[in-house]
């Protein structure tokens, strides 16, 4: 299974939230906005990445698992 | 809710009949009355939003100004006192947001705040020695939840430890609704303005590595800062990151040893800190007052019309509690993730300083799980005395012993 990860960075606030659960996938500027690191992390950060989809404040980030 | 025409409209805030219990209101209006006509302290007018979706929406959507210092918003605070939502200067802000936001996140990012973190861990293990020194009982959110942001933002501002009572006054005195009045709560400002300037200035001629330091290198350099916004952002970060976590950390303690089950889950398996931290966040009932928002054209939320000129007020805490967005919400799951909790708020303006709150709440925790195992309430939880009139919930105290 692969997880594709999409983020939309005019939505990020830049609270970091990203980053604290999932570094190996998510960075931020210095301004504070999103960078993706790993658009398809492996299997084993699976459950971080749904994990920081759905506790974005800004909405930013999305989880593709449809193929 | 109505049975005539003679509709009665509920003062807001909502009292709760428990300390740690959500107000009955909430979990009415969620089902029957998602926007419900609220009376404010002020005896204006307000729209109330309840359910998740509701309110995460119309917090990430910019048509929902924060400006409430036009003529037709509703006032909040009684005797015509302007609360920090209101006043002038946070109307200025709120204009400049792309350019200052931009700014401070270079120092609220997971990175920068990670770096604080030993910081915050030696600052939590001093104010625990000195609480530890004298025999138990002892007031934690005095001797800890109160001081230990005030250190923190201190640190970040440049502030020498002298002065750290200075501004946990001044940060008192400027988030009041009711407790203070007019006069006092100018007097503060004034204060606390003059403190700053003779700061700045101060750090301008001898500029450290703080956040306030790096700000004023950007005003220097023509960047993006005037000195009024360096000013204003200043105070801003105090007012925003002081209570709100003092409380915090007094709330989350009274919740974790209010149930010895919850403390002991913890002691067993310290590394569910990092979802009981947020789970506590889901949970507190006392987060205040809410987040007050202006719409200026009429707006469709989830098939209602809102219209033009309502002032609405988003309450992040009847919206944590949403069974329609959390499985069992009304129980407290320390294992609980993901936890999408709107405490912090969301969209553009959400909190810029949560990585540094969790962070300081995760410390608390650990310190506290590691040094004091045997720490206790030292009164029932029910009889927490709660204090009242300021925008941000708490407790007066939080006794405890070990
Ligand atoms: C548990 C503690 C905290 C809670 C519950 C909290 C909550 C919030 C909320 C709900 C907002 C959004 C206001 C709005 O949408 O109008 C906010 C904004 C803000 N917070 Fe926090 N906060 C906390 C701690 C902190 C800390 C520690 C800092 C910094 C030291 C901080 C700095 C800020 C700033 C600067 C803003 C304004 C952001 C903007 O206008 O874009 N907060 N906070
Ligand atoms: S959690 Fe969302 S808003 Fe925060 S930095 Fe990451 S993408 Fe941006």
């Amino acid at each position: 299974m692969t997880l594709r990860v999409i983020v939309d960075r005019d939505k990020c606030c830049g609270a970091g939230q990203c980053v604290m659960l999932v570094p190996d996938v998510f960075d931020q500027e210095d301004e504070g906005t999103v960078i993706l690191l790993d658009p398809t992390p492996p299997e084993s950060l699976h459950a971080a990445a749904r994990e920081a989809a759905c506790v974005c404040p800004g909405g930013a980030i999305r989880v593709d698992e449809s193929g | 809710m109505s049975t005539n025409d003679t509709e009665q409209v509920p003062d807001y805030p909502f009292r709760s009949p428990e300390p740690l219990e959500p107000p009955p209101q909430w979990a009415e209006l969620r089902e029957r009355c998602p926007m419900a006509p609220v009376r404010l302290p002020s005896g204006d007018q307000a729209m109330l939003l309840t359910r998740y979706r509701d309110v995460r929406g119309v917090l990430s959507d910019r048509r929902f100004s924060r400006q409430l210092g036009t003529d037709r918003a509703a006032r909040i605070g009684s005797d015509g006192s302007e609360t920090i939502f209101e006043n002038a200067d946070s109307a200025s802000l709120t204009e400049n947001h792309e350019r200052w936001r931009g700014r401070l996140h270079k120092s609220f990012t997971a990175k920068r705040v990670n770096a604080m973190q030993p910081r915050v861990e030696q600052m939590t293990e001093q104010l625990v020695d000195e609480m530890i020194q004298q025999p138990p009982p002892a007031d934690l959110l005095a001797m800890v939840g109160f001081p230990l942001p005030v250190w923190v933002i201190c640190d970040l501002l440049g502030v020498p430890d002298v002065d750290r009572d200075k501004l946990a006054h001044w940060s008192n005195s400027m988030l009041s609704m009711t407790q203070y009045s007019r006069e006092q709560m100018q007097a503060a400002q004034a204060e606390f303005d003059e403190y700053m300037q003779a700061h700045v200035a101060a750090k301008r001629a001898e500029p450290g590595e703080d956040l306030l330091s790096e700000l004023i290198i950007a005003v220097d350099e023509g960047q993006a800062l005037t000195e009024r916004e360096l000013l204003t952002i200043g105070q801003g970060i105090l007012v925003a990151g002081h209570e709100t976590t003092s409380n915090m950390i007094g709330k989350m303690m009274a919740m974790l040893l209010g149930e010895r089950s919850r403390w002991e889950l913890l002691l067993a398996d310290p590394s569910l800190v990092r979802t009981a931290v947020e789970e506590v966040l889901r949970f507190d009932t006392n987060s205040g007052f809410g987040l007050p928002r202006f719409i200026t054209e009429d707006v469709e939320l989830e098939g209602h019309t809102i219209p033009g000129g309502t002032t609405v007020i988003c309450s992040m805490a009847a919206a944590n509690r949403d069974a329609a967005s959390f499985e069992a919400a009304e129980t407290m799951d320390l294992r609980r993730s993901p936890n999408p909790h709107l405490t912090f708020g969301a969209g553009p303006y959400a909190c810029v300083g949560q990585a540094l709150a969790r962070t300081e709440l995760q410390t608390v925790l650990r310190v506290l799980l590691r040094r004091l195992p045997t720490l206790a309430l030292a009164v029932p939880a029910e009889q927490l005395e709660l204090r009242e009139g300021l925008l941000i919930g708490g407790f007066e105290r939080v006794p405890v012993r070990w």
